[in-house]
């Protein structure tokens, strides 16, 4: 505390294309999660530099994050973090409401991305009203919403059993084979074999980062 | 983010503590219909005030005799007789700064029509005092000058007294019996309502002067020409103070008053008593509405708690609405929304409490009150700056979380 200061990734360099399937791994304290908070945009580097396709993002403004964080990335979390006592549709709305699609197009557009997830049929429930694997796809139908060119999910499978962990690393792999670049984070290999690539740190460095035969997950189903 | 979508959210927001939002809201309900409830009630006593000037007349004072001394018996006000119709003739004649100067005589009488009767004010006037008073006539004419001069049987009544006498008839041209004398009513003043003391000014027949005198009354051997109250309208635009001294002067020179002796007279400022009336009124209605605005203080400080506590509450969702590309400033205008609904609906509903308080009061407890669109404007533009005021600590508070702290806030 106070004047140590932690360097909690130390020469790390990493480049990850369009398209790709990432798992990050290692134990807590390794770095992973100032990784992820940085490819999320959701912290800037004190040195070194990230650029999120092509662009610089160390050097951007608060605001500015704020839209790439809206635009370009889709974020699903452990605990789901969906607005209690909120519809399904109005959760998944929520990135649009920062933007200044009206609102009849955010209704459809969320609409289409719940009947994506295959929540059609709930689409007025609140969340307490639904299952941990459905409040999941809610929260991917959330980070879709906005067409973002990347999916990062955190420990997204930590709160769910482990038939419903798959069913979210399906959806997650059919989201990939379309394009979408997704980098997951997660301690578990169960987790991290559905992804092409897995790259594993420890003590603030990359200790590996290997390719990856991906298992299909709906195999599994 | 479009106001319209951010005032929704602000809504549901509130929607789901509803019990929370509504005692906090109770704060902002209680401050507003207390400052309106509490203008209501001075702007009514104030109102009250400034109905009885009109009714007076501007710029009026009256002189009544003063006291007199029998065998070291000091008697009340009035009791001397050394007011006379030439002193008033004199006042407007020799003082400057009076415009009207009317003497006139009191007297109760029974007054007699038909089959019914009456017991009323009767005063002997000229038409001077209807202008010092600025009573209007509804109805029929004033007195001629030669029935002023002639004591003619002409009256002219009030609206009560004609109300009692004549119940719906029309008054004029009827002739009425005043003690023995019977007289015609030629006219019908407009309402005056209650004078200072309370007492009805509308139940009151007016006759000539010399009528008052001669014909209805009589009066003693050697004071002639005495009347009993001279009422003085200053002119406008000049200061009372010196036509009050002037006209005390006038009045020491001519009943022969020695240097050091007591005025046989007193002079009384209406005009300047109700000012000051009015102004304490005013002061009044200031000091009410001062004690109340501090429950609309502490309101405001209920609504920064909340919002505190909303913030600490919410944090997680700050955190995601910002990980999903929300600005510090997104979040800064959702709780400064949230907290200025809180207040103007808080200050639509106190609107209502303060209609309904002020109502109250002027039905049950027969006060007079008067409702202002400039204090329910008040009241609510006040309160929508609580909102603001209040609001904007626990919002920037929350614009200033970081997203990654916020989201794994527990």
């Amino acid at each position: 505390m106070g004047s140590n200061i932690v360097a909690a990734l130390r020469g790390v360099s990493i480049g990850i294309a369009e398209g790709e399937f990432v798992a990050v791994m290692g134990p807590s304290g390794s770095g992973k999660s100032t990784f992820m908070n940085m490819v999320g945009c959701l912290d800037k580097p004190t040195t070194g530099s990230y650029a999120l396709a092509g662009e610089e993002v160390s050097t951007m403004s608060n605001d500015a994050l704020a839209a790439i964080r809206n635009k370009r990335i889709g974020f699903v979390f452990q605990q789901f973090n969906l607005l209690p006592r909120t519809a399904a549709l109005e959760n998944v709305e929520l990135p649009l409401l920062y933007t200044t699609v009206p609102a009849k197009e955010r209704q459809a557009r969320a609409a289409k991305r719940l009947q994506q997830v295959g929540l059609g049929e709930r689409m007025d429930h609140h969340p307490s009203q639904l299952s941990g694997g459905q409040q999941q796809r809610v929260a991917i139908a959330r980070a879709l919403v906005n067409d973002p060119k990347l999916i990062l999910a955190d420990e997204p499978t930590g709160a769910l059993d482990s038939r419903t962990s798959i069913e979210v690393m399906a959806l997650l792999q059919g989201l990939n084979r379309e394009g979408m670049t997704v980098v997951v984070v997660t301690h578990e290999h169960d987790v991290a074999a559905f992804a092409s690539r897995v790259i594993t740190f420890r003590d603030g460095v990359v200790k590996e980062d290997r390719a990856n035969a991906a298992t299909d997950a709906r195999t599994l189903l | 983010m479009t106001l319209l979508a951010t005032l929704r959210i602000a809504l549901i927001a509130l929607r789901v503590n509803k019990l929370r939002s509504t005692l906090t809201m109770l704060g902002i309900i209680i401050g507003v219909g207390a400052v309106i409830t509490m203008i209501a009630v001075g702007g009514g006593a104030q109102a009250r005030v400034e109905d009885q000037i009109k009714s007076l007349g501007s710029n009026l004072m009256i002189v009544i005799p003063g006291s007199t001394l029998s065998s070291g018996v000091r008697m009340g006000t009035s009791s001397a007789q050394s007011l006379t119709e030439d002193d008033a003739w004199a006042i407007m004649r020799d003082v400057p700064e009076v415009a009207v100067a009317a003497p006139s005589l009191r007297g109760t009488a029974q007054a007699i029509y038909g089959n019914t009767n009456w017991s009323t004010t009767v005063q002997g006037v000229t038409m001077d005092y209807f202008e010092a008073r600025d009573w209007k006539m509804i109805a029929g004419r004033g007195f001629e000058p030669g029935e002023i001069s002639g004591a003619g049987k002409v009256a002219i009544i009030g609206q009560s007294a004609a109300k009692s006498l004549f119940g719906d008839e029309d008054p004029i041209d009827k002739t009425i019996r005043v003690r023995k004398t019977p007289v015609t009513i030629i006219g019908v003043l407009d309402k005056k309502g209650q004078s200072m003391m309370g007492q009805d000014q509308d139940d009151v027949l007016f006759v000539p002067l010399a009528t008052h005198r001669n014909r209805i009354f009589g009066t003693q051997q050697g004071k002639l020409r005495r009347v009993s109250v001279i009422t003085v309208k200053v002119q406008d635009g000049v200061n009372m103070k010196l036509g009050e001294e002037n006209v005390r002067e006038l009045l020491r020179q001519r009943h022969k008053l020695q240097q050091g002796q007591d005025d046989d007279f007193t002079i009384r400022n209406l005009t300047e008593i109700l000012q000051a009336q009015e102004a304490s009124s005013k002061i009044l209605t200031y000091l009410l509405a001062a004690v109340a605005s501090v429950s609309l203080l502490v309101g405001g400080i209920g609504i920064m708690n909340i919002m505190l506590v909303s913030v600490t509450e919410r944090t997680r969702e700050i955190g995601l609405r910002m990980a999903v590309g929300a600005r510090g400033r997104d979040i800064l205008t959702q709780f400064l929304v949230e907290a200025v609904t809180l207040s103007l609906i808080g200050g639509v509903l106190g609107i209502a409490l303060g209609a309904l308080g002020s109502y109250a009061l002027g039905n049950f407890a027969g006060w007079r009150t008067e409702l202002s669109t400039a204090a329910i404007v008040l009241a609510v533009g006040f309160a929508a700056s609580i909102g603001i005021f209040f609001g904007f600590y626990p919002a920037k508070k929350a614009s200033q979380l970081l997203p990654i702290e916020a989201l794994r806030y527990e």
